[in-house]
């Protein structure tokens, strides 16, 4: 060990390295942390880099072009609230991304789902709560079936999927009827994307989840540096929180605003979509990162041989990606019936799913397998609803929505497979 | 915690073998692999397994970690007779295997990878921090000092770094026989002399050592006794001062050397 990574070592903390790993030291200063993630960025890993960049080069192309009406709170209260189901598929398409699978009926399920939910509301007549269980339960079912003919059978998981794909536009089909569209009035189901969380509830949560997140980060970087263990650096830490605080008291500040076109009406607060995805990405955060289950889904996807010769039961974790996410398309098609306030026989068809993938790929997920993150579905759902979002009030042509929206995907996937390669050439 | 931390091998566990085979046979259907295998590897030695292609030297190692149960014949681990039926067996008794293809997975870091299916927990969630040090100390124990960080991704590692990942992985757990298929076979000449450090340092750490190699120079290098099979047969299982490369060569190519290796007999069977 050289002598001035000694004295960077001394300065950033007071646990002397036993030996070697100079880099678990260096890494403590800013311009280590800096290096290293240069360094990331070169070997072809970008992060949230495109995702970010696209938020905020469609905002301001958006916001030129169409200035009366794009960066309103009303705009982008609807544009949040059509993020939301695009958002939560793509989540649930990043586990079955991670083993290097893929799964082109999570649009669909979450269609037969949102069927499923619309006929226990309205044929069976049963309580919400009832039917939303109904409906993610059969998510769940599908997902194990799913699951099973790919990990269990094996069958490559695209041609399982594309078949299931065209299967289950007729399940939903049957269960709606042709032609027929099933209105979903039910108060409960309507509110999660038409209502809004009282202003001073949704300050309060905001205030928590950043003063919660700020304290984890803190007690994790002090725990982390305290042990001697390899940390990031204080400034990197209280910058992170300084983002996530804006971001959410941005957010929190610009729905709080009272966005109803008519006078007489009061709109104004966080949609309960907000909060229930904002759920369901820490939930999801925490099972990839911090347990076993997650830790497993990203070594087989990494390689699968090496998990099985660790004793990680392989085809459970297959399954249990496919049921996650059908599970979670059940959720967004709830997301989508509630916007819609009905199910149509096309539900979860068309671009649903293009859009989903589009969200996680863009986001950072690798179409290859073994990297992404459940924050990747988030971004990446965000730029897809912007685009989505600023084309419909251009106006443009539906022809050019498909083009560019077909685009988008084209590229995120090509930055993949082109930082993929860069990673394997760094190798050598 | 660690096996590095167990007391160094006094004259009494020295004199005993950590693994023992006698009399091993092995068949796949009308092939018999292994004919009458002795073996003895010791603890705080390396042995130098060596052989020809197809000489049995992969299925005498998959025995060993209990992925090809033998048909016939004693296995005694420490003294007392065991049955390998599969690799839980295996890993049950501190038996370890570095394969040759390593098995890592890039898109997972040093620590992650070591703990890969044995992660500590407490309650649900993994214990990233005990993980973290125990990877650390058993890394210095073996006083690797190539790596930058624990926390960096295998993907960024060179072939001779991720060898070493690859056996300090071996050595996280209470092993007692690590065997090392190969740990040279692609390596460039100074990240060959790191990996046959850290095999001698995994000796002198109290580990019995099985070294597969092609390689004499290897052999001669960090080797305290070599075993030789020629078609399945042990010719030869000698202390390394006993042999020369030569008789070696010898041994692997057609099963004798002068008063070494199988009798005139075996060899014509």
């Amino acid at each position: 060990m050289s002598s001035n990574t000694l004295t960077a070592a001394e300065a950033s903390g007071p646990h002397k390295p036993a030996a070697g790993f100079e880099g678990d030291q260096r890494d403590n200063t800013v311009g280590g942390a800096v290096r290293g993630y240069l360094n990331k960025l070169r070997a072809g890993d970008l992060g949230a880099l495109p995702a970010v960049l696209g938020i905020v080069v469609l905002g301001i192309l958006f916001t030129a072009l169409r200035p009366d009406t794009f960066l309103t709170p009303l705009n982008l209260a609807n544009l949040l609230v059509q993020s939301t189901p695009i958002i939560v598929l793509a989540m649930g398409l990043v586990f079955v991304l991670l083993l290097g699978e893929i799964d082109l009926s999570a649009g669909v399920v979450s269609g037969v789902c949102s069927a499923v939910l619309a006929q226990l509301l309205v044929q069976a007549g049963v309580a919400w709560p009832i039917a939303v269980l109904g409906a993610i339960g059969a998510g769940a079912v599908i997902g194990v079936f799913t699951g099973s003919l790919v990990g269990i059978v094996g069958i490559p998981s695209f041609v399982v999927t594309l078949a299931l794909f065209l299967g289950f536009q007729g399940v939903t089909l049957r269960l709606i009827g042709q032609g027929g569209t099933v209105p979903v009035r039910e108060p409960v189901i309507r509110a999660l994307a038409n209502e809004n969380l009282p202003v001073t509830l949704g300050w309060i949560l905001a205030v928590l989840v950043v003063v919660a997140y700020a304290a984890f980060e803190l007690w994790r970087w002090r725990s982390q540096r305290a042990r001697g263990l390899a940390h990031q650096p204080l400034l990197l830490v209280v910058l992170r929180i300084a983002v996530i605080a804006v971001v959410v008291f941005g957010v929190t500040a610009i729905l709080s605003v009272d966005r109803a076109l008519a006078a007489a009406i009061d709109l104004a607060g966080i949609p309960y979509a907000v909060p229930l995805v904002v759920v369901l990405l820490l939930v999801l955060t925490f099972v990839l990162s911090r347990t076993s289950f997650g830790r497993h889904v990203y070594a087989v996807g990494g390689n699968a041989e090496a998990a099985r010769r660790a004793g990680i039961n392989v085809t459970r974790i297959r399954v249990l990606a496919f049921v996650i996410s059908s599970s979670l398309a059940a959720i967004s098609g709830i997301l989508a019936t509630s916007r819609l306030s009905s199910v149509t026989p096309d539900a979860g068809a068309g671009n649903t799913l293009l859009y989903a993938v589009g969200a996680a790929v863009i986001g950072g997920t690798s179409l290859f397998g073994g990297r992404g993150r459940a924050r990747d579905a988030v971004l990446g759902g965000l730029v897809i609803a912007i685009i989505a979002n600023g084309l419909g009030l251009l106006g443009v042509a539906a022809y050019l929505n498909f083009i560019i929206t077909g685009g988008v995907l084209l590229l995120a996937a090509s930055v993949d497979a082109l930082a993929r390669r860069r990673a394997a050439t760094a190798r050598r | 915690m660690s096996a590095l931390e167990q007391t160094p091998p006094t004259s009494s566990t020295l004199e005993r073998p950590t693994l023992s085979l006698r009399g091993v046979n092995k068949s796949f259907g009308a092939v018999q692999v292994l004919h009458d295998v002795h073996l003895d590897v010791y603890p705080g030695k390396v042995t130098a397994l060596v052989g020809d292609n197809g000489a049995g030297k992969s299925t005498l190692i998959k025995s060993i970690a209990g992925i090809h149960p033998i048909d016939s014949g004693t296995v005694e681990f420490e003294g007392k007779p065991v049955q390998l039926n599969g690799p839980r067996d295996a890993a049950r008794l501190g038996i370890e295997v570095v394969y040759q293809d390593l098995a890592l997975a890039d898109n997972l870091d040093v620590v992650q990878n070591m703990f890969l299916g044995r992660e500590r927990k407490r309650g649900v969630v993994l214990d990233e921090a005990s993980m973290e040090e125990a990877a650390r100390d058993t890394l210095t124990k073996l006083s690797v000092r190539t790596l930058k960080s624990v926390r960096q991704l295998v993907s960024s590692l060179s072939g001779g770094q991720r060898q070493t990942v690859a056996i300090a992985k071996a050595v996280l757990w209470e092993s007692k026989l690590v065997i090392l298929d190969e740990p040279t076979a692609a390596l460039g000449v100074a990240q060959t002399r790191q990996v046959l450090d850290l095999v001698r340092r995994l000796a002198d750490t109290g580990h019995a050592v099985v070294f597969i190699t092609h390689n004499m120079v290897d052999v001669f290098e960090v080797a305290d006794r070599v075993a030789a099979l020629y078609l399945g047969r042990v010719a030869a299982d000698v202390p390394i001062s006993e042999v020369d490369r030569t008789q070696v060569i010898e041994l692997i190519t057609s099963g004798r050397s002068g008063e070494l290796g199988l009798a005139s007999d075996a060899l014509e069977d």
